[in-house]
This record gives structure tokens, C-alpha cells and sequence, in this order.
């Protein structure tokens, strides 16, 4: 159980409020004629599951209902970073 | 070797309470195995045993980082079942239960299966239509199922309710008599006393910290214990199969969810059978020595933390108490999580690796205790004859890659 800052609602809210919706940074293929079949499972079967600081998205299901970016740990389930899709990208995040 | 357990060897340890001998070795590394298994769970201690009596290889060693059966192995809520939906699932589980069926003899270690039946429920016409599809089905693959209404329920488990006034009145359900429980602990103690007895060695405290591999090929592992150099390794690491994978420097189709169980204080008697309903979302038993075993479902976020939210627990209880209102005063004793590593399929992966010599047996889910003897079996056949057992088949890793998904997910439903 633990609180999740909304940064649209920009209140800690409840878990329960909220929902998982997966690893973040999974980027659709640019280029989805080109790719092999191993490329095509990889993007959609497989995934890095890490332990330790995981950025992930979750959706707020019983609040505004927009997805956004954090960044928790899947060890301590702390979060350590909340953020809008665009203010943190795959490269420059932490 | 250890001696025989026997009802002699019993009566006289048991009349001076002295000569108990130690149930299991303790080994320590040697430098070099023909097969090392990473994990020391059920499944991995099945694996080293099946490989020592069926396969002939008995340099084995099972690498355990804490304490044998200290993970899933001792954490789930030790429900035995076959009547899946999909031929290539319900092949492999009814394996699983024909070893579980000799399975006390076969390790001269009693695990106390016993086989007091399981209702799967139904709860709306649709939950019903997919109970008849699978009893059926299951009927055609030889496994025993019928399809039994909201009466016979009723006679059998007097205390469900079966009131039509319910949120979700109970219609029917699955029954599968052959289907039980078992002793968790006593299954991975009796599978590794029975395995050290063929030679092989059980390695407690020796964490693999990493993975060797030479030119596409596993060489051995590096552990807190030392290097050990190994031509085949099999990792069986359940919620920690991605953190091996990565040592290997593969990826793996599963993520790591906690799944959560409780149990009651003890009291007499009530529960003669096993009860799950997909619908609302909840599975209990008695367990021998009295207590409700309860277990509920995993939280939708990723995790390595061994315990859950209390929003799951709070479903699981409205759930139980739904079906059975009678314990609504019974006082919970202990509740924890375990870490599952789900397939996006919610079947396991028995496969060959891209690195020689590497397998992995992952990817059971929420599901994994009951296959125990079976997943062991087909794995250490797998890795003996470097060629998938036939009923693994099915589920090489390559499955993600090809499109042919065993979409047990749909079929079994959420409870596995």
C-alpha cells in the first residue's frame, strides 16, 4: 500500500485510486514492415521486469484518468520520481 | 546415503526420542558438475531428482541462495488440480498428477497428498458455458471431471451459501475428485532428501551472483560460495528468473507480481474439500492441522518485495466470506506474498535457451506448486537429452516468437 503523487491532480492519493499500466518507455516500432518476428516479441512480449528502480506507468483509473511516468522501486515499492509523459523520456531520465 | 524411513525406523527413533538421524546433508560446492540448478524450490529439487533417477546423471548440484523450499515452495496455498482447459496444459498437469499420485512412496518421504477434491465455481451462465467446455475437454484428455449444480454443492459443503439473494449466486461447478492438497514443505524436503540419497548435492546459502558464458555457451556460475564450473545449467528461479536471465544477458517474456495467501487460527474440522471461484476471486482449504488456507490473487504492479496491498487482501476476504459467511468471526492468523513471474500466456516456459547448455523452467505464475513433480520431470529430461521433453514442447520459449501462445489465461481464469 502506498500514496501516489498525481501529477495532474497534484495530490497523494491512495494506490488504490490509481492502476499499473506497465514498463514505461516501450516505444511503438518506427519501422513496423521492417522488423524480424524477434524484434516484434520482444516489443510486445518481452520485458526488462528489473529489480530494483523500475519506471513504470500507471493511470489514475478513479481520478482524472490521465497516465503518467514513476519511477519505484520493485524492492521497497518506494516511489522515488512522478512525472508527465514528455517531462521525462527515455533519455534523459534518471 | 540416508537410511529408509519405515514404520520400524519410526517407532524406534520415535519410542527413545533420540536417534534421528539429519533428513538431508548438508553439502558443500565441489569445483565442477555435470548439471548445476539454480534454485533450490520444488521444482528445482524435482529437476535434480528426476535427473538422478530417470536420466542417470548424478553429479548434480542445487544451488539454493537461502534455505530450501524458504520461497514459493513454502508460500502458496498447496492446491493440486489437471482440469485445464488446453490439451498441451492439461497433458502436462495430469503428469504432474500421476506423480503426485506415488509420490510418497516413490520419495519414501510422506508429503501428505491428499486428494479431497477441488470445486472450481461458476457463477454466472456465461462462468457455466465455460465449465462445461471444460469439463469436456478434460473428460477427452482423460482427465476425471464433471460438471456438478448449486445442489450437489450445497449437500457436499453444507456450509457455502447458495442463496440466490447473494451478489454473485453460485450456478455450479467443476469437481475434480483426483484433484487435493499437499504438504509444501514436506514436498521439497522429501524431493531433496530423495535426490541427496542419489548422489546429488543440496547447496543451501550459495547465491549464483553470475552466469559464465564463453562463445555462446554456459561454462559454469560464479556464487557467494565461489566459482563452480557446470557443462549444463538449469535455472528455476521462479520470481527471480529475469534477475538470472540478465546474468546470462537474456531477456524473458515474464514479470514478477506478489501473490498473497493467509491463514486462520486452527479449528476443528469444516472444510472437507477445496473451493475456488475464479469469479469472485478467491481459493480455500483446511489444512490438516486445522487452519483456513486462503489465497488470493497478485497486484497489477511489478515487484521483488514479497508482499502485496491490503486492497487485494480486502478482496480476497469479501470473497471468501461471500461464498462462505460462517467465517466471518474466524480470526487470521499470518498473512504474506510470495513473488510470481507471469507469462503473458499464464503458461511456464520448459525451454532451451540462445546459450547452449542453459535452460530455463519459468513462468509459472500464479500456478506453479501443483506441477511440482511434473515440471521436474520434464525439465531434467529436457536438460539430460539437451531435446524438450515431448509434453515441454509446447512451451519452448520460442512460442513468443511464433504466434503459438497456449492462451490458458482465458481458459483456466484467474485463480490458477
Amino acid at each position: 500500500m502506498f500514496l501516489i503523487d498525481c501529477p495532474y491532480c497534484k495530490e497523494s492519493r491512495d494506490q488504490n485510486e490509481f492502476s499499473p499500466a506497465g514498463e514505461a518507455f516501450i516505444a511503438r516500432p518506427q519501422n513496423p514492415e521492417e522488423l524480424s518476428d524477434d524484434e516484434w516479441a520482444d516489443y510486445v512480449f518481452y520485458r526488462t521486469n528489473h529489480k530494483g528502480d523500475h519506471w513504470e506507468q500507471w493511470v489514475h483509473t478513479n481520478g482524472c484518468r490521465k497516465y503518467f511516468l514513476v519511477k519505484r522501486s520493485t524492492i521497497s515499492h518506494d516511489i522515488l520520481e512522478v512525472a508527465a509523459f514528455g517531462e521525462v523520456t527515455s533519455e534523459n531520465k534518471s | 546415503m540416508q537410511k529408509k524411513y519405515s514404520w520400524y525406523s519410526l517407532l524406534k527413533a520415535g519410542l527413545g526420542n533420540q536417534e534421528w538421524d539429519q533428513a538431508i546433508p548438508l553439502s558443500k560446492p565441489k569445483s565442477k558438475y555435470d548439471v548445476i540448478i539454480i534454485g533450490g524450490g520444488g521444482h528445482g529439487l524435482a529437476t535434480a531428482y528426476y535427473l538422478a533417477k530417470e536420466c542417470g546423471i548424478t553429479n548434480v548440484a542445487v544451488l539454493e541462495k537461502g534455505y530450501i523450499g524458504g520461497g514459493n515452495t513454502g508460500r502458496n496455498t498447496t492446491i493440486i488440480r489437471s482440469n485445464y482447459l488446453r490439451d498441451e496444459a492439461s497433458s502436462l498437469y495430469e503428469h504432474s498428477m500421476r506423480l503426485w499420485e506415488g509420490l510418497s512412496e516413490d520419495l519414501n518421504f510422506n508429503v501428505m497428498f491428499s486428494q479431497r477434491g477441488v470445486y472450481n465455481l461458476g457463477h454466472t451462465l456465461q462462468d457455466m458455458r465455460d465449465i462445461e467446455r471444460r469439463v469436456n475437454a478434460n473428460v477427452l484428455n482423460g482427465v476425471d471431471a464433471v460438471v456438478v449444480d448449486h445442489k450437489e454443492i450445497k449437500e457436499q459443503i453444507p456450509i457455502i451459501n447458495t442463496s440466490k439473494n447473494a451478489r454473485y449466486p453460485i450456478m455450479g461447478a467443476s469437481f475434480q475428485a483426483r484433484a487435493g492438497v499437499a504438504r509444501h514443505d514436506g514436498v521439497a524436503w522429501g524431493f531433496a532428501r530423495a535426490a541427496s540419497n542419489l548422489g546429488v548435492d543440496i547447496i543451501q546459502n550459495c547465491e549464483v551472483i553470475d552466469i559464465e558464458v564463453e562463445e555462446g555457451r554456459v561454462k559454469g556460475v560464479k556464487t557467494t560460495l565461489g566459482d563452480i564450473m557446470a557443462d549444463r545449467v538449469g535455472c528455476v528461479s521462479a520470481g527471480h528468473s529475469s534477475v538470472v536471465a540478465k546474468m546470462a544477458g537474456l531477456r524473458l517474456p515474464v514479470e514478477s507480481h506478489p501473490l498473497q495467501a493467509f491463514v486462520s487460527e486452527a479449528m476443528k474440522p469444516i472444510l472437507h474439500t477445496v473451493v475456488m471461484s475464479n469469479a469472485v476471486h478467491g481459493y480455500v482449504s483446511q489444512s490438516d492441522k486445522g487452519d483456513l488456507v486462503i489465497g488470493a490473487g497478485i497486484d497489477g504492479y511489478n515487484s521483488y518485495a514479497q508482499r502485496g496491498s491490503a486492497k487485494i487482501v480486502e478482496h480476497c476476504a469479501a470473497a471468501i466470506l461471500e461464498l462462505f459467511p460462517i467465517f466471518s468471526r474466524v480470526r487470521m492468523n499470518r498473512q504474506w506474498g510470495g513473488i510470481v513471474d507471469v507469462c503473458p500466456d499464464a503458461c511456464p516456459v520448459i525451454s532451451p535457451t540462445k546459450v547452449e547448455g542453459l535452460y530455463f523452467n519459468c513462468g509459472w505464475g500464479t500456478g506453479g506448486f501443483k506441477a511440482t513433480p511434473g515440471s521436474g520431470n520434464v525439465f531434467a529430461h529436457t536438460i539430460a537429452q539437451d531435446k524438450q521433453h515431448e509434453l515441454a514442447v509446447p512451451f519452448h520459449i520460442d512460442r513468443f516468437t511464433s504466434g503459438a501462445l497456449i492462451d490458458e489465461h482465458g481458459a483456466a481464469g484467474v485463480a490458477h
